[in-house]
């Protein structure tokens, strides 16, 4: 006869309210897991679907993500041109904000050359950039549809295709555009100022200017090998994509995620507590039957077993509430909340811990309960 | 009436407290029960009847004197005699209480079973004994009654149950027709006699119920922790 299940039936409207409180509770820390691990996703995002293996950049630069880097256009034919490198293609990168009808979207504007390394590997629907210019790829989060048009830098570019969960590290939707347009965007003077300029002898503005040459290498090329070729060239710096993605994660999104994980934490040890106390004022509950139970002779194990399988009952139903909520409504938080079977699991042995944890304190109190409460009124 | 008591207490005392403020609970009681007894302890409050309860059912450990229950020394010597109270409690008492003290989220067999359940016997024998308990003291309809949906007589006849579930040879019993009227005190009274007659077994209730004195076989008067011979 398993009491703990019979109790909880006898009471199951409480006991269903008390869990929804732990899951959403617990959806709460589960989606700061979520954010946690999406910042760090959401950093990677974008180095992931380009799939470069080395980044060129300007010298004494750690661009393009953590500092500003500015290049020739021709260093992309320069790095072509190295021994081990199978691909490289140009890139400018910059934040921006667009006018799409009724709305502003700021979102972080990549130039690429199409046919070459820097663009979307996979478009979710739509086509990739063709050879005519203003056209856009956008991803999904800028909530825009294909055949939607925006405005960006006064041009109005055409949207082609759509990619899926493609953002920067700050969160921003990416879109991709003709690296033509993108230079234009980024270094091309509007005309008074252009005028300005010619007048002041500074000459035509030129804009085959990039922000990094990204590059694909020969199957058996060796990309720190490669790097440190172009390195000695001293008037440019190469980053291996392993370099890129610890860059990326321990620089650019450090703060972001030391403050997301100490959040995390703080979660976590405030959910420990409101547990145990749940599980505390549960048991304290049945002052009357554990001292009935003691009296009529149940041994300790099967008070502990009681107090224990309703924390382990209460920690599990109201785990699978949050997180059952959390993957209902995930897709509506405006950051990446990145939860796979192994964050998941990992919550699942975190909750279960801290009910066995939290139900120690509780066992003690129910051990210590006597069993001459249950005489007299 | 049998000859070997089932419950034997010599010069039990008891204090509680040290020095202006102690109480002398149990002042050097002795009492013996006999199976088949029905024995009622009575007295004014403060005068050490649940203190003498509580001692027979090895809740309470008295400071001095000697227990036994039946051929059993469960307590002599300043210490207790048996390592596993709990288990002596399971098999050799059975409790009612003055309030029933069914397991609310157990039906009316369960909580029988229960008991016996935890002294090792399988569910499913124990529910068949517990509903043949549960007919034998007149509430076999009630068996699948939750306690909620029990009247005060129905669940002090369930809570009689229970504490025959394992065919204990003693049973305590704490004010069991406090909260009942006069008729139903008198039927709950009854089946304890039955219970005692049938089975052998000890009862000791105690009561400050008028209306069942008659009932027993015996009264005990306490009066300051000493048995009031006088009364």
């Amino acid at each position: 006869m398993n009491l703990a299940l019979r109790d909880i039936r006898h009471r199951l409207g409480r006991f269903l309210i008390t869990c929804l409180g732990v899951g959403l509770l617990l959806g709460v820390a589960l989606a700061m897991v979520g954010i946690y691990q999406g910042v760090v996703a959401e950093a990677l995002a974008l180095t992931r679907s380009l799939a470069a293996e080395l980044w060129v950049v300007e010298a004494g630069t750690r661009g393009p993500f953590a500092e500003a880097s500015r290049v020739p256009g021709d260093v992309r034919e320069i790095v072509a041109r190295v021994p081990g490198v199978a691909a490289a293609g140009s890139i400018t990168l910059r934040t921006a904000e667009m006018a799409a009808p009724g709305r502003i979207i700021r979102a972080q504007v990549m130039g690429y050359e199409p046919g070459r390394p820097g663009g979307p590997s996979s478009i979710s629907s739509g086509r990739g950039l063709g050879g005519s210019r203003l056209e856009m790829v956008a991803d999904r989060r800028a909530g825009l549809a294909l055949g939607d048009t925006v405005t960006l830098g006064g041009d109005r570019y055409r949207i082609v295709g759509l990619t899926r969960d493609l953002v920067a590290s700050g969160g921003d939707p990416l879109v991709f555009i003709h690296l033509r347009d993108s230079q234009d965007l980024q270094f091309k003077l509007a005309p008074p100022a252009a005028r300005r300029a010619a007048a002041a002898g500074a000459g035509g503005s030129g804009t085959d200017t990039v922000n990094a040459v990204i590059a694909r290498l020969h199957p058996g090329a060796e990309a720190d090998a490669v790097a440190d070729t172009i390195r000695r060239w001293k008037h440019l710096a190469a980053l291996t994509d392993a370099e890129q993605a610890e860059l990326l994660t321990r620089s650019v999104v450090n703060r972001a995620r030391a403050q997301l994980g100490l959040f995390t934490v703080v979660l976590l040890f405030v959910t420990a507590v409101i547990i145990a106390l749940i599980i505390y004022t549960m048991t304290m509950d049945k002052l009357r039957e554990i001292a009935t139970l003691k009296l009529i002779g149940a041994p300790d194990r099967t008070i502990a077993g009681l107090v224990l399988q309703q924390a382990l009952l209460l920690g599990l139903a109201g785990f699978a509430m949050g997180a059952a909520l959390l993957f209902a409504v995930r897709d509506k938080f405006p950051r990446t909340v990145a939860l796979g079977p192994a964050e998941v699991a990992a919550m699942l042995g975190i909750v279960v811990a801290i009910c066995i944890l939290g139900s120690i304190v509780s066992i003690r109190a129910a051990l210590r309960i006597d069993a001459q409460a249950a005489l007299g009124g | 009436m049998a000859e070997a008591p089932l419950v034997r207490l010599d010069s039990v005392a008891k204090q509680f407290g040290t020095g202006e403020a102690a109480v002398r609970a149990l002042d050097g009681v002795s009492l013996a029960v006999a199976g088949g007894e029905v024995v009622g302890i009575r007295g004014p409050s403060g005068s050490g009847k649940s203190t003498l309860l509580n001692v027979v059912a090895c809740i309470i450990a008295p400071d001095a004197g000697l227990l036994a229950l039946g051929d059993s020394v469960v307590w002599q010597g300043g210490r207790y005699q048996v390592a596993d109270l709990r288990s002596l409690r399971r098999n050799r008492i059975g409790f009612i209480f003055q309030f029933h003290n069914l397991l609310p989220f157990l039906d009316a067999t369960d909580n029988v079973a229960l008991a016996m359940t935890l002294a090792g016997a399988e569910l499913d024998a124990a529910r068949v004994r517990a509903r043949g308990l549960l007919h034998f003291l007149g509430v076999g309809r009630r068996a699948a009654a939750m306690p909620a949906r029990l009247s005060g007589g129905e669940a002090q006849r369930v809570a009689i149950a229970r504490a025959l579930a394992n065919d204990p040879p003693i049973i305590l019993a704490d004010e069991p027709t406090a909260a009942l009227d006069s008729e139903r005190a008198r039927t709950v009274m009854d089946l304890l006699r039955r219970v005692a007659r049938e089975r052998g077994a000890a009862v000791l209730v105690v009561t400050h119920d008028e209306k069942i004195f008659d009932r027993f076989d015996r009264m005990v008067a306490l009066r300051d922790g000493r048995i009031d011979e006088a009364a």
